[in-house]
């Protein structure tokens, strides 16, 4: 009888030692989650915070040893929208130029991608293959590495400061890219699609803008994202082989800044932010799109 | 046998030419292959003219013996390989690392993670050159926002980051780092993501819990794609020339150059297009070997990054 009970207590007194022990132990890892997440955080935010503080400060005052806006003034932001330092004197031209670069690399890059995926992947041309590897070539080959010859080459072909050499060199290093999550993409498309269309009489061009590009939108949303984001955030071929203020893009324009030591810094962090906020806002509308586009085909291992 | 030797003869050539033409148009009609061809020369052109004849080029004017003489003698190339080689092993693997571990963190549910991961995944967002210049004035000596804090929580002087060698090269990794962790770790979450709940479900009921089943289940799994990021993320690296280039600028005094910089600096500040580009075949050694297993593991595990 009494062992019975000193049983039972033996045996509520360790349950609730272990009920403690599970609690403890959760509460132990909900503190850890909560100082990773604040280290996280801070990380992240601590170069994005400097760009947002000096942004604020008031003309003269950028040299100062706070670390929170005292005065915050807008004042650069309105500067630079309204161009109104001699840095900024073409800004948004340069912005024009930064978009007209981003919207014909996209172009180019989409159709050339799903042309080629297209005869490679749909249509089954022989020895694709070599086409696929030469697109996985330059996919690996770092851009950097091929700077100067081409710089040299556009050069002596007189397309140094036209901005079509540079959009001819994002092409070159986005069209892989397309190329393979065309191709990867295409594979969930039953080629039956097209032998039916085939069979009826349709011709390839027909079979490639009614049948093929409809079925591919997702993949063209997400390549061209990375297409726009790719040529709008280059800067090496921009230096490069844009040279004069009226041909420049942001990037450039924004490197110009760090030429002197006597330049308007808020008004250089400023330009640094409003160039940032079309990119982030556009990764953010497309979120899905992109992490489903950069993990496309899945991660087979 | 005479006569089926003859007829066999005569049949060759036509068979053989068949599978010529059928091979060269794999199994198309005529003007289906003419389409399918027209479809693929954009793409072509594109290559052989902005790549293809770049390389060539590039290996033409790095062809001479007497530039490698020039270039190894100069002191600093020789700082420069050595940045290079730092930059790569710190900077690839402390990236690759964390990665791993981070995207392991972000697996936990809960809405405050997703939200986490949206800040998270900012430094990616935010395009190289804004960052980048922004973290060279961060570690401004005097009115640097690092030092400010320094000065604020611990009345601590800090230093002049950039004006020192290691301080200025270790800025340059950590930019780095902080650059590109979000990327890799959405990468590696999407294949923690892509491993089936039947695995790593009977491997905790089989007792596999935490440290054991990320040894035995969650990291065999995972270590393809791992390999492949941290070749993918080697050359990226090798070819990277923004956070030098912003960060550090190369200096003090020409100190924290890696080899797309030097290639660059070399070529346009002192102009010596010759010199930059063997500063930058001098990398080959690395990139060719590289390529090879890279093209080899990205065509047959199909990993899509």
């Amino acid at each position: 009888m009494s062992t019975i009970a000193a049983d039972a207590r033996l045996a509520t007194r360790t349950l609730s030692r272990a009920r403690s022990s599970v609690r403890l132990r959760r509460y132990l890892r909900n503190a850890g989650t909560l100082v990773l997440s604040a280290v996280i955080v801070v990380w992240t935010l601590a170069p994005l915070y400097n760009m947002v503080l000096i942004s604020l400060e008031p003309e003269g005052d950028v040299f100062t040893d706070h670390i929170w806006p005292r005065v915050p003034s807008v004042e650069s932001f309105w500067g630079v929208l309204t161009q109104s330092h001699w840095y900024l004197e073409h800004f948004w031209h340069q912005f024009a130029n930064s978009l007209f670069i981003g919207w014909m690399v996209t172009f180019f890059a989409l159709l050339f991608g799903s042309l080629t995926a297209f005869a490679i992947g749909r249509m089954r041309i022989r020895h694709g293959w070599l086409v696929s590897n030469a697109a996985l070539l330059t996919y690996v080959i770092p851009a950097s590495f091929l700077a100067i010859p081409f710089y040299r080459i556009m050069q002596n072909y007189g397309l140094a400061n036209n901005p079509w050499s540079v959009i001819a060199a994002l092409v070159a290093f986005a069209t892989p890219y397309a190329i393979f999550v065309f191709q990867e993409y295409g594979r969930s498309i039953p080629i039956e699609v097209d032998e039916s269309a085939r069979i009826d009489g349709a011709s390839p061009p027909q079979i490639y803008l009614r049948i093929y590009l409809p079925l591919m939108a997702p993949a063209l949303v997400a390549v061209g994202t990375y297409a726009l984001l790719l040529a709008w955030n280059e800067y090496l071929y921009q230096f490069l082989l844009l040279s004069s203020k009226a041909n420049m893009t942001v990037p450039v324009a924004l490197a110009q800044f760090l030429s002197s030591d006597q330049s308007p810094w808020n008004y250089m962090m400023a330009t640094a932010i409003i160039y940032a906020a079309p990119p982030v806002a556009i990764y953010y509308a497309f979120r899905r799109r992109m992490t489903s586009g950069l993990t496309m085909g899945g991660v087979k291992g | 046998m005479n006569g089926t030797s003859v007829i066999d003869v005569g049949r060759r050539p036509a068979i053989r030419r068949r599978t010529l033409s059928r091979s060269l148009r794999g199994g198309l009609k005529g003007g289906e292959y003419t389409w399918a061809v027209a479809f693929v020369v954009p793409y072509i052109a594109v290559f052989l003219t902005f790549v293809a004849y770049p390389v060539v080029y590039g290996l033409w004017m790095g062809s001479e013996a007497s530039l490698y003489r020039e270039l190894f003698a100069d002191p600093i190339y020789q700082s420069t390989v050595v940045n290079t080689i730092l930059y790569l092993a710190l900077g690839v693997n402390v990236k690759m690392f964390l990665a791993l571990l981070l995207s392991g963190f972000f697996m936990r549910p809960g809405w405050w993670m997703k939200a986490l991961l949206l800040i998270f995944v900012l430094p990616w967002a935010v395009p190289q050159i804004s960052t980048f210049i922004s973290i060279h004035w961060m570690l401004n000596g005097e009115w640097g926002f690092l030092n400010n804090v320094l000065y604020a929580l611990f009345h601590i002087e800090g230093p002049s980051w950039l004006n020192d060698r290691w301080s200025a090269l270790g800025a340059v990794i950590v930019s780095h780092i902080w650059k590109w962790t979000p990327f890799w770790t959405l990468i590696l979450l999407a294949g923690r993501m892509a491993i089936p709940l039947e695995i790593s479900d009977s491997a905790k009921v089989d007792g596999a819990t935490g440290m054991r089943g990320f040894v035995h289940i969650t990291f065999p799994l995972l270590a393809n794609l791992y390999l492949i990021c941290t070749l993918l993320s080697t050359i990226f690296l090798l070819g990277d020339f923004n956070a030098v280039n912003f960060v550090s600028g190369g200096g003090p005094a020409n100190s924290t150059h890696v080899l797309a910089t030097l290639g660059i600096r070399n070529a346009f500040e002192i102009a010596q297009p010759r010199l930059g580009v063997a500063a930058v075949m001098s990398a080959l050694p690395l990139v060719i070997p590289l390529v090879i297993i890279l093209m080899r593991k990205l065509r047959t595990s199909e990993v899509q990054i």
